[in-house]
């Protein structure tokens, strides 16, 4: 439960804070989110991940598919070199959940190092 | 122990966004890049987007509705004038914004600002030539006239408006990219992206490749490589028309053929220039030879194409005017187009406005230069070059008073253009220094009304000078070589002048009332293709040598013949793909081909040739084959006597060469040189024909073969980058074709107007309306400008907004 309500709160907060703060929020979202709802470190980590795993992933692929992929297919080759959208997607979600797993991490650390 | 993994795990998490937010260590800022609520994905528009909003702008004086169709044209409705402008500048931002501020940096010397070093020796010639100096001395122009001015103003408040609601998320993609963020748009911008198309359309020079054929060429040589005479000629005003009495006499200096002619210092050149084919074809047929009885006018400029495109397609109602066609983002107004009682368009006048002086400085300080046996005082302009990581460089350019004018003397010792070291001092006269109000003539033919506004109104045009086509509902048609052209001895600033002699200097320019022109002739049609616009023997002044001229002759040969046309007939005519230049060399090629000479393999080829319509097709190898031929052709005739060359050095042109044959097969140039006997035409074919078939060999493995894929042109991105551009498109044409397409150059709008009683209009642009890359209206016009087909051009009433073309709207409120 903690688990899913901390998923739901990461994913929320990090929408909600990149609407007027820059991409890196997304990293205060899942740390935030950390201290407030205590878990296992490497629970924290995961759960965060999967969050902005979800987010990102989730929102490129929705704004791609509505735009037929015009956009993927170009930039994927400029930045991956080569032209696969999917592929630029999932690096999407991987920065974003890699950023976020880490931030929570931490807080989950400070959480526990304070405890 | 927790202590330590916190701060561990916090150091991993800084270091990831440091890594992801800079290039320190990628080469892209990857998070910011690619975070879905700000970076790329915010510029790969829906399927589906509406561009409908209602907005609230203070600034106008009443309300304006855009009503877009589904080519994303807008259709733009204003209750004032000026207010028309403003939403112009808007929407041109809106859609364009990352080209405009891209041309104009580029136009000013600033394009170090964006791409660092490398953009430097760009940023010193352009600065150099004085395009910065022209564009303020335009500026202060334009200001003394109201209504430009407000027009003005209303434009850049537009552009303006529209940057003020950029947000992280809303910059265009190329911002992204190269990570910077548009400045403030004003009208020196405006100015300046005028003074680029002056640059692109009338600064190109061959002085000083022509100063060193000269200096290397006897007299006798260069007169027969270089005639100031084209015998195919069919100028734009008919052979056999007289012209009124001269009223300027440009005087040789007594001293020309000393200093000037026989100058025998060699020149060095620039390293760059603005494309020699920056052509267009235009063109009026009178209803008499139509089949509505109504004229048509026909445009299509040649240009470098891009993405995004130069075009921005756009209609104009205001209570003043209505007027469609296309603009250019960073200037207002309709450019070429057509309104409710006409049609107009362009082509390039192409004579050389861009003449050379050497100067004398006393000493190494260029304060003092030598004039007319004084010492002088030089101006300075101190032009401090911002670098993008990088300290600034500071240009200290000499400015030289020649009679009147100042002139920025572009090269000297610390700038060669990038060829040889040199230790002369070079000034540039260029035409487009000089003040002028181009503006004005657009704002008044969107009013025109008739021939008398029309005519009234192109003589303002100085640079770049243009052959201005008109055509009219009431059935009038008209050409006017317009420009301010001066007013030339014979050779005068072919090669470089001396500058310390003022009878060099230009004398005068050519009155606008002695300018060439034809109104409602006699054969039912005026045109222009960038030929010479009058025949040398009638004319009184000099216009200079080189002009390519084998799209006219196409052009006026089928509009003579031609009767009972139909739009579509002109859009046939447009896109007709016929050689002329290969069809009168083809000839004597195929006569004087030593046939049994050939093996198998050469024999291929040469039947390809032979039986090769002279029609530069999608699919055709003739093409190839003699492209490749002429290449080793003219190295047969001239290599000989280009061997001891200087390596700068201007070659013959194409219809020199055939012309010369034509003429004469036992052309003085067929002969080597090198060799005890006189070679002969037959042997030069020959010889030309089995040292280009390697070649021929090496394009067909590669199956290049075909002309379009051998031509393989292409529409690149502004900033080069591939998967933003359409390459390797299948289309024909070629230089010498009405569609002169070519590998990055070509017809970069195609227009034709019927001015029937309902205007019938069509037109097409080799781009898409919306300069984003992720969107779907990038690059939609593409295929369909490639395959030769229109799109109808919709000229909207309001009574049409709820026509099924009206896709989104658009309203700007006052409040």
């Amino acid at each position: 439960m903690k688990l899913f309500i901390s998923f739901i709160l990461t994913i929320l907060l990090s929408f909600m804070l990149c609407l007027f703060f820059p991409w890196w929020s997304i990293a205060i979202a899942a740390f935030v989110v950390a201290i407030l709802i205590p878990q296992k470190p490497w629970r924290s980590f995961a759960t965060a991940f999967l969050a902005l795993f979800m987010l990102w992933g989730g929102l490129s692929f929705w704004i791609s598919k509505n735009n037929n992929h015009v956009l993927a297919h170009k930039v994927s080759q400029l930045i991956l070199k080569k032209d696969n959208p999917i592929e630029l997607i999932f690096a999407t979600a991987i920065i974003g959940a890699i950023i976020a797993g880490f931030a929570a991490l931490t807080g989950s650390y400070l959480r526990k190092s304070k405890t | 122990m927790r202590i330590i993994l916190f701060i561990t795990s916090a150091i991993i998490t800084t270091g990831l966004i440091i890594v992801l937010h800079t290039n320190l260590v990628l080469p892209a800022a990857l998070g910011k890049l690619l975070s879905p609520q700000h970076g790329i994905w915010q510029n790969a528009e829906s399927d589906y987007e509406n561009f409908s909003a209602n907005l609230k702008i203070p600034q106008l004086s009443g309300k304006v509705d855009v009503y877009f169709d589904e080519r994303l044209v807008p259709h733009i409705f204003a209750e004032q004038e000026n207010d028309a402008y403003f939403v112009q500048g808007y929407l041109h931002a809106k859609f364009r914004l990352w080209q405009m501020e891209l041309q104009s940096f580029a136009a000013a010397g600033r394009a170090s600002e964006i791409i660092g070093e490398k953009g430097l020796e760009h940023d010193r010639e352009f600065r150099r030539l004085g395009i910065v100096y022209a564009a303020e001395i335009a500026l202060k122009e334009v200001e003394k006239d109201p209504i430009i001015k407000a027009e003005c103003d209303a434009y850049t408040a537009g552009i303006n408006a529209y940057i003020e609601t950029l947000t992280e998320s809303t910059l265009p993609l190329e911002y992204k990219l190269i990570e910077y963020k548009p400045e403030k748009w004003n009208n020196l911008k405006t100015s300046l992206f005028l003074k680029y198309m002056s640059y692109d359309l009338a600064a190109h020079d061959d002085d000083f490749e022509m100063t060193n054929a000269k200096n290397y060429f006897n007299t006798d040589d260069f007169i027969k490589l270089f005639p100031a005479i084209q015998d195919s000629l069919d100028p734009i005003i008919p052979k056999g028309t007289t012209f009124d009495a001269q009223k300027i006499f440009p005087l040789a200096p007594i001293n020309t053929d000393s200093i000037y002619f026989n100058n025998k210092e060699l020149a060095f050149t620039e390293s760059s220039k603005p494309d020699r084919n920056n052509g267009s074809n235009n063109w009026a047929v009178s209803g008499t030879k139509t089949k509505s009885g109504a004229p048509i006018l026909c445009n299509d400029p040649h240009l470098g194409l891009n993405l995004p495109s130069l075009w921005y397609e756009v209609q104009l109602s205001t209570p003043t005017f209505n007027a469609y066609g296309v603009s250019f983002p960073g200037s207002p107004g309709v450019i070429i187009g057509y309104n409710d009682s006409c049609a107009f368009g362009f082509t390039n006048g192409g004579r050389d406005v861009r003449d050379y002086y050497e100067i004398k400085f006393k000493d190494d300080t260029r304060k003092e230069y030598l004039f007319n046996g004084k010492w002088m005082a030089t101006n300075f302009r101190v032009d401090t070059i911002k670098i993008k990581n990088k300290n600034n460089y500071i240009d200290s350019v000499a400015y030289v008073k020649l009679g009147k004018d100042w002139c920025p003397v572009m090269y000297d010792k610390t700038f060669s253009g990038g060829r040889n070291k040199n230790n002369k001092y070079y000034a540039v006269r260029w035409k487009a220094h000089d003040a002028s109000n181009e503006l004005k003539i657009f704002n008044e033919l969107n009013h025109a009304k008739n021939y008398t506004d029309y005519s009234a109104t192109v003589t303002n045009l100085q640079t770049p000078g243009q052959n201005c086509l008109f055509a009219a509902k009431n059935g009038d048609i008209a050409i006017r070589t317009q420009g301010s052209w001066p007013a030339k001895w014979k050779g005068q600033g072919d090669f470089v002048m001396p500058g310390f002699d003022s009878s060099f200097l230009w004398q005068g320019m050519i009155p606008q009332d002695e300018v060439p022109y034809q109104f409602n002739p006699q054969r039912g049609f005026v045109s222009s293709a960038n030929q010479k616009p009058v025949d040398d023997n009638t004319y009184p002044y000099y216009f200079g040598r080189n002009y390519p001229l084998y799209r006219g002759l196409t052009i006026n040969k089928r509009l003579n013949i031609m009767t009972g046309i139909t739009p579509e007939d002109m859009m046939t005519l447009q896109t007709d793909n016929f050689d002329a230049g290969a069809s009168m060399a083809k000839p004597f090629i195929v006569a004087n081909m030593k046939e049994n000479e050939l093996n198998s393999t050469e024999k291929k080829y040469f039947n390809i040739l032979k039986y090769w319509n002279c029609n530069d097709e999608v699919g055709a190898k003739g093409p190839s084959v003699f492209e490749e031929f002429w290449i080793a052709f003219e190295s047969v005739v001239f290599d000989d006597e280009y061997a001891k060359a200087p390596k700068v050095i201007m070659r013959p042109f194409f219809n020199t060469l055939v012309e010369g044959i034509l003429k004469d097969s036992t052309y003085k140039f067929l002969d080597n040189i090198t060799t005890p006997q006189v070679e002969t035409l037959s042997e030069a074919v020959t010889e030309a024909f089995k040292k280009a078939v390697p070649a021929l060999i090496k394009l067909d493995a590669e199956g290049k073969l075909d002309w379009e894929k051998n031509k393989a042109t292409g529409i690149s991105h502004l900033a080069k980058l591939a998967p933003f551009s359409k390459l390797n498109l299948p289309i024909g044409g070629g230089t010498r074709a009405i569609n002169a397409t070519k590998k990055t150059h070509g017809p970069s709008w195609r227009m034709v107007i019927s001015l029937t009683a309902k205007t019938e209009a069509y037109g097409i642009y080799p781009g898409g309306q919306s300069g984003n890359p992720g969107s779907k209206y990038y690059d939609n016009f593409i295929d369909q400008w490639a395959a030769g087909k229109y799109y109808s051009l919709w000229m909207m009433t309001r009574e049409q907004v709820d026509d099924k073309r009206v896709l989104s709207k658009m309203r700007f409120n006052k409040e």
